[in-house]
């Protein structure tokens, strides 16, 4: 269990490590990055004020480890648009996207949990194909376009939901629903294909023998070998979420992280993107990491 | 009697097309019909998809009041024919579609491949390669490389191209690995062939029907991420008629004219169920295939 646990750990930091330089890398693509901040009207001598004032001027192994350094203490940079530390920036913002990622993860796993299950259990009926032809129209279904058609029909037509903002909690509801759907096709995937797996196995046979009824082997029996997966995705797609939140805050104007994201991108706020990037993605091999020792807990093989 | 009356009944039920082939079928109409609209787009739009027409401004479609017969679908905010740069639109989205996979496919199988296929140390760095790019944000990454590099269509598909081998590379890896010790592998080794033949003509050609079945799923996420991309603008630049682009455009409007948002909606939807409809559809042959 020790070693495992180890091994994870070390791969997780080696990840990070390759995460940091590659959102190092990412915010120098466009060869100068004194001329990006600048922007197009500037002249050369403000470009030269402003390569010395970020100290773009010094070598690039230079400022990345530097950067590197700060990072590792928690020290993410400062925004050139803000005038604040980034770490501020994010840290107001997180509350709001974290709300969002754990209202969509929420909706998908109450609505595809119970679909994959039932999909499984009439595997081959007219119910499990209706059930699989709503997943590929959830994979089909472009976001944006879904919380557009949101913010007209119950926004503006029947005036039920805020269209935009989180003064109250109803304006997470259609973001929610949207981060959902991307969500829902791979859930309700796995846990049909877990599920027939699990019930198609030798003990579900025996405790059907034992007379045990339908729904006390499918729930506590043949769920639990479900879940496993089902537990990894979840954290997977929580991750995906939280990243995919760019779309859907710019969307629905949500002030959280993604928009933030977005609105430095435009603004050439270069070292929020590149904190941003750093920060999505650790708390993405945050997820799996914790998912992955879950699973461990769950399923002594594993270790 | 009674009994020759119930065999062909049984018989005529079961020559039904079954609800799984005519998915397959739908997605092949759906996917044929898209490729063949971006050919023939030229001779198919009935306007030029970038003239503009001031006078002619959000024009709504044929089944609303106001609408003008040769303007089936309407116009946009700068008057040009919604319908004639939906056209125009699939041919991008088909495009991005397509050479997104070939990019994503090229690096992807080659590094499964190569993986599973030598195992061990080599094995473990194409793993630690895909965990890597698991973890960093897809959207916000393509956003960030579009807005330093500039958009173009080019640098939407080789950004989309550089991130969407992952599933490639999974499923490559691991059907290499269950072909890897099987017999005809040993007998091209004993017969002296190359590695990269190996790799090439044994390993590649048993594992291509599953890369087939990722690659209609990349291609219909390429073809959403540029929609969003461009949907926030650091995707194809304007005025190129991109369906998220479109809705890009429309977004202002849509409070006054909804249907403005409908059309390229619609559009993107039905082009990426299709695809995902005939990958479903390979998926499932492919089962059947190895069951027999």
């Amino acid at each position: 269990m020790t070693s495992f646990l180890l091994r994870r750990l070390w791969l997780a930091i080696l990840v990070c490590l390759t995460v940091l330089v590659v959102s190092f890398i990412l915010t120098r693509l466009s060869g100068d990055l004194a001329v990006s901040i600048a922007g197009p009207n500037a002249s050369a001598a403000d470009i030269a004020i402003i390569r010395k004032n970020f100290g773009l001027d010094r070598p690039l192994v230079v400022q990345f480890l530097d950067w590197a350094g700060h990072a590792a203490r928690g020290d993410l940079g400062q925004s050139y648009l803000y005038h604040a530390p980034v770490w501020d920036l994010i840290r107001d913002r997180l509350p709001v996207t974290l709300t969002l990622g754990l209202t969509g993860l929420a909706i998908a796993l109450s609505i595809g949990l119970p679909l994959g299950i039932l999909a499984a259990m009439r595997e081959g009926s007219a119910v499990d194909r209706g059930i699989m032809l709503v997943a590929l129209f959830g994979q089909a279904m472009p976001g944006f376009w879904l919380g557009l058609i949101l913010i007209v029909w119950f926004g503006l037509e029947l005036q039920w939901l805020p269209i935009s903002g989180v003064d109250t909690w109803q304006g997470y509801i259609m973001p929610g629903v949207v981060l959902a759907f991307s969500a829902i096709p791979a859930l309700m995937r796995l846990t049909r294909s877990g599920m027939i797996d699990a019930l198609a196995a030798d003990y579900i046979r025996t405790a059907r023998a034992k007379g045990l009824s339908r729904s006390k082997i499918v729930l506590k029996h043949a769920l639990r070998n479900a879940a496993m997966p089902v537990v990894s995705i979840a954290a997977v797609q929580l991750g995906f979420m939280l990243g995919g939140s760019v779309v859907t805050e710019s969307v629905f104007a949500l002030p959280g992280v993604g928009y933030l994201a977005w609105e430095s991108i435009t603004k050439n706020d270069f070292p929020v993107v590149q904190a941003v990037v750093l920060f999505l993605a650790v708390i993405y091999i945050a997820l799996t990491l914790l998912a992955d020792m879950m699973n461990a807990l769950l399923d002594p093989r594993l270790r | 009697m009674k009994a020759t009356a119930t065999v062909p009944a049984l018989s005529f039920r079961s020559r039904l097309p079954s609800f799984r082939h005519f998915a397959t079928f739908l997605g092949v109409v759906i996917v044929g019909a898209a490729i063949l609209i971006a050919i023939f787009a030229p001779y198919l739009t009935p306007h030029d998809p970038f003239a503009q027409n001031l006078n002619l401004r959000m024009i709504p479609p044929v089944w609303m009041d106001e609408s003008m017969p040769e303007h089936l679908l309407g116009t946009d905010q700068l008057g040009r024919d919604y319908l004639s740069r939906l056209i125009y639109g699939a041919r991008i989205s088909l495009l991005i579609g397509v050479l997104t996979v070939v990019t994503s496919g090229l690096i992807g199988i080659t590094l499964g491949i190569i993986g599973g296929f030598y195992g061990g140390r080599t094995d473990q760095f194409v793993m630690f390669l895909i965990t890597c790019r698991l973890s960093i944000p897809l959207i916000l990454v393509a956003l960030t490389v579009v807005a330093l590099v500039g958009s173009s269509l080019a640098v939407v598909i080789l950004t989309l191209g550089l991130l969407l081998w992952d599933r490639f590379a999974v499923v490559a890896r691991t059907t290499t690995m269950q072909v890897r010790n099987l017999d005809y592998i040993a007998a091209a080794q004993a017969a002296g062939a190359s590695r990269i033949h190996i790799l090439l003509r044994e390993v590649l050609p048993n594992i291509a029907n599953h890369l087939v079945v990722v690659a209609t799923l990349e291609m219909a996420l390429a073809i959403l991420l540029e929609a969003a991309l461009s949907f926030l603008g650091l995707g194809v630049p304007p005025p190129l008629p991109s369906w998220g682009l479109m809705i890009a455009e429309a977004k202002e409007y849509m409070f006054f004219s909804p249907w403005v948002i409908m059309t390229p909606g619609i559009a993107l939807f039905v082009l990426v169920l299709g695809i995902n409809l005939l990958g479903d559809g390979l998926r499932d042959l492919l089962k059947a295939g190895s069951r027999q």
